[in-house]
């Protein structure tokens, strides 16, 4: 019966849709509280009193009392700032130098009239499913000579395969007659690389430069494994000294430390995070243009 | 290979590698352009491969990859008779199926809901919320999760209300280590791996719809013989990828989580090479419990590729 009075009235939407539309909005409104929440408690413990934080419990959605002695606490730390300057030069040389060799790499990859191109296709994809693992990539990396240097940030995760095959799909998506007519015209590989097919794909290239920024942003791993000096540190490794460890001399000196180490912890957090989070609402655009499932596919 | 010798089918076939310098004389340039790209992949991703032969030595940093003696199967012996072998390996496979059974559905789920809200605004305003977790870094995320479980943390607080639990740190709490590391990954992940799904999801063909409203389908039905059909390629190559990570599982977010006190369900394969190669210098040992674990990685994702090709579905290659 409720079959037939949905076939009947086409115009009006069913009791039952309109429930579902219902539920669904209140079910997506609230996982936003659910996942902002965290956020918010992080963000108003930054913002609160140390002490009166310390005998807080449970979630706070606001600061108490008002205050940004935290934030100067962790301005007066001079590993924030030496951890921040490693992780821009990081981030910022690591995305130029990923972005260069990735299409390179893909456009390479994406080329059709040469003989290796199936050999280098099957290198590049079985690396993406089969890994030395952890001990000989650190051995490797060591040897090399890269031990303790900031280099050690840059050069090994040069290429990302998965991002490469997405680059070199969407390549193969770039019609050749453009690239040929620019060949006749003389132009060479490089020329048609960049000035050609970069543009073409723009929506790929920012996804995956946000993709490449983003993980030089937030490692923190092999800066573990391959640094030892205190003023190498990229961010994180400070952070999580800070936050993780709980080691009070990384975040500050003297007696106001004990009392303020929670506030300052949530500070150090917004501070460290607050930048990725104000480039990413530029990209989102491209995510779902960027991304193509069939991109993935080897 | 194959494919370039069969476009020069006319040819009168010369000898590969004579074929191959006329090729490279040709495209000199082309290959120019890939030659550091070769180095990198042969110095930084093969180079470890090869490293794996330390596996079979007793390795020692100052005789170096070729001087070292060789020792056999020495290492994978004494890790199948470890006592923690089975430890590592059910709580790897646990923790990556408990993975594979919350978080990877909860991805399709959320996409299928946002699909269907009728509000673009309101779309938009959950995408962008969803996405912000997988921006924070994973010792961030740590750092959150040490104080929202913590024992007057708001999620235990929360919990403890609700359930009545003793309000504990919750982080030294075995029983508790794996719903934290789900649900947290869950809270990061959701969102960011819903995007495949929608993006799959407004590739979908608008006329499908209309023709099934048409012949009288109502909401459910049009999920049930349009979308979902729609996104089951997409679904198995997510799962073909997922499943090969499997015995990767997230060892960094372990690593800052886990402490002596929880190493019974929290100890994995990849947290025990860290332990026994970086911090113990037990070089050879670990990198041969690494390579195991590289192989079941590859093995899963081989069988599940081969799996789903035979089946007629979706595969990676």
């Amino acid at each position: 019966m409720r079959q037939n009075r949905e076939q009947s009235s086409k115009i009006r939407i069913p009791l039952g849709e309109r429930i579902f539309y219902m539920a669904d909005n209140v079910l997506m409104i609230l996982l936003c509280v659910v996942i902002l929440i965290p956020l918010i408690h992080v963000v108003a413990g930054s913002f609160s009193d140390g002490t009166k934080y310390m005998s807080h419990v449970g979630i706070l959605l606001w600061p108490l009392d008002f205050t940004l002695e935290a934030y100067e606490a962790v301005a007066r730390n001079p590993n924030i700032w030496t951890g921040y300057s490693n992780t821009l030069f990081v981030v910022f040389v690591g995305t130029v130098l990923n972005l260069l060799f990735s299409l390179i790499a893909a456009y390479v990859l994406s080329r059709k009239n040469y003989m290796l191109k199936r050999l280098f296709n099957l290198m590049v994809v079985f690396s993406m499913y089969f890994s030395g693992g952890m001990i000989p990539f650190f051995l490797i990396v060591r040897s090399v000579g890269l031990y303790n240097s900031i280099w050690s940030l840059i050069i090994p995760p040069l290429i990302n395969v998965f991002n490469l095959v997405i680059v070199r799909t969407a390549m193969l998506g770039v019609p050749d007659s453009l690239e040929e007519s620019a060949q006749l015209d003389g132009a060479g590989h490089l020329t048609v690389l960049f000035r050609i097919i970069t543009p073409l794909i723009k929506p790929t290239v920012a996804v995956i430069a946000l993709y490449y920024a983003v993980s030089h942003w937030n490692s923190w791993f092999n800066a573990s494994l391959f640094l030892k000096k205190r003023n190498m540190y990229p961010l994180q490794l400070i952070l999580r000294e800070i936050i993780i460890q709980n080691d009070l001399s990384a975040s500050s000196t003297g007696d106001e430390a004990f009392f303020m180490s929670e506030t300052i912890q949530f500070a150090t957090i917004v501070v460290a995070t607050l930048p990725i989070l104000c480039v990413y609402p530029f990209i989102q655009k491209y995510f779902v243009k960027g991304i193509m499932v069939g991109a993935v596919k080897g | 290979m194959k494919t370039a010798a069969a476009d020069k089918i006319l040819i009168p076939r010369q000898p590969f590698l004579k074929r191959l310098a006329k090729d490279m004389q040709k495209n000199w340039k082309l290959y120019a352009l890939f030659l550091p790209v070769l180095v990198y992949f042969f110095v930084f991703k093969y180079g470890p491969m090869f490293g794996l032969s330390i596996s079979f030595q007793d390795y020692k940093p100052a005789r170096g990859f070729l001087k070292s003696k060789w020792v056999g199967l020495k290492h994978f012996e004494n890790f199948f008779t470890d006592p923690y072998f089975f430890r590592l390996l059910k709580n790897t496979v646990t923790i990556s199926l408990s993975t594979l059974i919350f978080s990877f559905p909860s991805a399709i789920i959320l996409a299928l809901l946002i699909n269907e809200l009728r509000s673009r605004k309101l779309s938009r305003v959950v995408q962008t919320v969803s996405y912000i977790p997988h921006f924070v870094s994973t010792v961030v995320i740590c750092g959150i999760i040490q104080q929202l479980v913590g024992r007057t943390g708001g999620i235990t607080m929360i919990l403890a209300n609700l359930f009545g639990i003793e309000p504990t740190n919750m982080l030294l709490e075995t029983g508790y280590f794996i719903p934290i590391y789900i649900g947290s990954d869950i809270w990061q992940n959701m969102g960011w791996n819903s995007i495949v799904y929608l993006s799959a999801l407004t590739a979908i063909d608008q006329e499908l719809y209309e023709a099934a409203k048409v012949d009288g389908a109502n909401k459910w039905n049009q999920m049930i013989h349009i979308t979902i059909p729609c996104l089951v390629p997409t679904i198995i190559i997510m799962f073909i990828l997922k499943v090969g990570k499997m015995f990767d599982v997230g060892y960094e977010k372990i690593m800052l989580l886990y402490t002596p006190l929880t190493y019974e369900r929290a100890d994995v394969i990849n947290t025990y090479v860290y332990r026994r190669g970086m911090e113990n210098a037990q070089w050879s040992y670990s990198a041969a419990v690494g390579f195991f674990n590289s192989v079941v990685c590859f093995l899963l994702v081989f069988v599940t590729n081969t799996i789903t090709r035979r089946s007629g579905g979706n595969s990676l290659w």
